[in-house]
């Protein structure tokens, strides 16, 4: 396996009246080509600032991130970005919002060739019958599966994920992460995904990064995923490793509550 | 979406709302309620409609003015036929007048005499007239768009342009067409010089009187719709490198493409209002001008003639803003789009 993706030191922070608000400091990770990482944490702990960051949607303040040894400077299209919202343009059908990247991706390519590209992936996603629908007659879920499309179709050399499935209830999200695993399982895209629901990230990830609370979020703790690929849904809670391994990311999670606690006690 | 929805579907974005309980009707959906629904979006309109015209013609018959009694319901609408048909009678005149030339040009080629074509002269009728101010006021109005649209992208894009345009914008935003009017009436005669003018020079001081004062909602609504376009969108094309014209292109057009509806639909009404003052004043031809003439007559049907004209301004410059609420339901994508 070989080093994609190198954050070191990653740092954020925005001038207040009050001085310096830091948000992330001292975040550091490494991922190997091929792997799917988890982001967890509390809500409001700057799980999605990172990902903005690597993203190029949000300046980095301080630190470094290389992309496939390329230091990220703004946005571009080498990342698949899937956002929380489906941020799809509601003026276009499912087909035109990811037309649009693959215009953009693949402009040297005939525009038949375009039109498959996009047309197998919203096959891939289950939206064979619904390319002609705009957003506003889709559900949420099949929203977001454009969103997937979209991100998969521009084959990018890595996935950033930001709570995709946070909006969506709890069968639309079980149905999804199916979607995004069997895609991930086809070309191992390297993948960082944010997310705050502990059996989603051991469902998908390799590796789960336990991020402290703000400010001055950092990474606490890494939990190595050890459950066999493929996995499969029913069968993943019956693996022995698997509670021992939930626990460790529940435990986590309840010290962080706990410390948040005590700094407000003391504060007040 | 079923054939019944698709005609919903229709007469919403055609902006024929009243016309949903009759599909529902006609398709046995609720019967009882389609025809309360049906009531109260076409009976009650049209009983107000009917208490109006009583009490207007109680009231009016009240009134005694220098140029006899004020005309009451049925007085205009009989004028308005009168003006119609003036319209028809006019037609066939101008129309026997050619053939009279026909006949008087072959009879001039048969003795050898040269002919030199002559042009009816009749007087422009109250429908010409009507035509007449809907072509002004489209014009000015496309003058107003192809103007406002462009400025109000770039001050949408660009907050610095914006600053620079700001003060121009509020100092000429609320003047009166008739302060406008004067100066482009001498300035269209000083640069609109051509030999054989295809349009006439009081048709374009009109149009551009119109465009002056019409544009504004256009500009303001534009900069407003590009300068809120979501930033998740403008995401999607920093996420893809999209140029800076693809984006504007691809993403900011279209997402104020609703925004800009709304301020052409309201410049279009401006323009209409604005259009029947600036031809009252200048005597440009059309329906302002009409209005005036009939003023200037005093005759014993000016009143009734000049609440024809008022009437026809009303309806014609509702139908504009039917027209255009149509067209701004077809590029809306949030508000109805199903």
């Amino acid at each position: 396996m070989s080093l994609f993706l190198d954050i070191v030191q990653l740092k954020k922070s925005y001038p207040t009246k009050d001085g310096e608000a830091v948000i992330v400091e001292g975040f550091d990770l490494k991922m190997d080509a091929g792997e799917f990482v988890c982001l967890i944490g509390h809500s409001g702990c700057g799980k999605s600032t990172v990902l903005s960051m690597l993203a190029g949607l949000n300046d980095i303040t301080d630190g470094n991130a290389l992309v496939g040894g390329r230091e990220v400077r703004g946005a571009g299209p080498d990342r698949g970005v899937v956002f929380q919202a489906p941020c799809l343009l509601p003026w276009l059908s499912a087909r035109e919002n990811v037309m649009i990247g693959v215009d953009q991706v693949y402009a040297h390519g005939t525009a038949q060739e375009r039109l498959e590209i996009a047309e197998y992936y919203l096959a891939r996603v289950g939206l064979d019958d619904a390319m002609d629908k705009r957003p506003a007659e889709l559900s949420l879920g099949m929203q977001q599966r454009v969103g997937l499309a979209r991100a998969f179709a521009l084959a990018p050399r890595m996935l950033l994920l930001d709570e995709p499935f946070g909006m969506l209830d709890s069968l639309t999200r079980n149905e999804l992460q199916d979607v995004l695993l069997e895609l991930w399982q086809r070309d191992r895209k390297t993948a960082l995904m944010v997310t705050h629901d502990v059996d989603e990230a051991l469902f998908l990830a390799d590796r789960v990064v336990m991020m402290t609370n703000g400010p001055r979020a950092r990474v606490g703790k890494i939990l190595d995923v050890t459950l066999p690929r493929p996995r499969d849904r029913a069968k993943i809670i019956e693996y022995p490793g698997y509670y021992p391994l939930r626990s460790v990311l529940i435990s986590f999670l309840e010290e962080q509550e706990n410390a948040r606690d005590d700094t407000r006690s003391k504060a007040a | 979406m079923s054939r019944k929805a698709r005609v919903i579907h229709g007469c919403e974005v055609a902006g024929l709302d009243v016309f949903v309980p009759v599909v529902r009707l006609l398709s046995g959906e609720e019967p009882s309620r389609q025809i309360a629904e049906f009531g109260r979006s076409v009976g009650i309109p049209l009983l107000a409609l009917g208490v109006f015209l009583l009490v207007w013609a109680g009231v009016a018959s009240q009134i005694e003015t220098s140029i006899g009694r004020v005309p009451g319901p049925a007085a205009v609408w009989e004028q308005g036929k009168a003006l119609v048909g003036d319209h028809y009678a006019e037609r066939t005149k101008e129309a026997q007048f050619y053939e009279r030339m026909e006949g008087l040009k072959e009879k001039y080629a048969e003795e050898g005499r040269p002919w030199k074509d002559r042009r009816y002269s009749g007087k422009p009728t109250f429908l010409d007239q009507v035509g007449t101010s809907l072509a002004t006021v489209f014009a000015g109005f496309v003058i107003a768009s192809v103007v406002a649209v462009p400025i109000g992208i770039l001050c949408g894009l660009s907050p610095t342009f914006y600053a620079a345009m700001n003060p121009l914008i509020q100092i000429f935003k609320p003047v009166s067409p008739l302060a406008w009017l004067p100066i482009v009436m001498i300035m269209v005669s000083a640069l609109y010089t051509a030999e054989n003018p295809f349009f006439e020079k009081s048709f374009i001081s009109s149009a551009v009187t119109v465009a002056l004062c019409s544009l504004w909602p256009t500009l303001i609504n534009t900069a407003v719709g590009v300068a809120s376009v979501e930033k998740d969108h403008l995401n999607v094309a920093r996420v893809l490198q999209l140029s800076r014209f693809s984006t504007v292109r691809k993403i900011v057009i279209p997402s104020a493409l609703p925004f800009i509806f709304t301020g052409l639909r309201l410049s279009l009404g401006v323009g209409w209002m604005v259009l029947i003052a600036a031809e009252m004043l200048a005597q440009n031809p059309g329906l302002g001008k009409f209005v005036w003439d009939m003023f200037q007559n005093g005759s014993s049907q000016t009143l009734a003639q000049i609440m024809v004209a008022v009437f026809t301004i009303g309806i014609i410059g509702s139908l504009l803003d039917r027209m255009m609420i149509t067209l701004q339901n077809a590029v809306s994508y949030d508000v109805r789009s199903s």
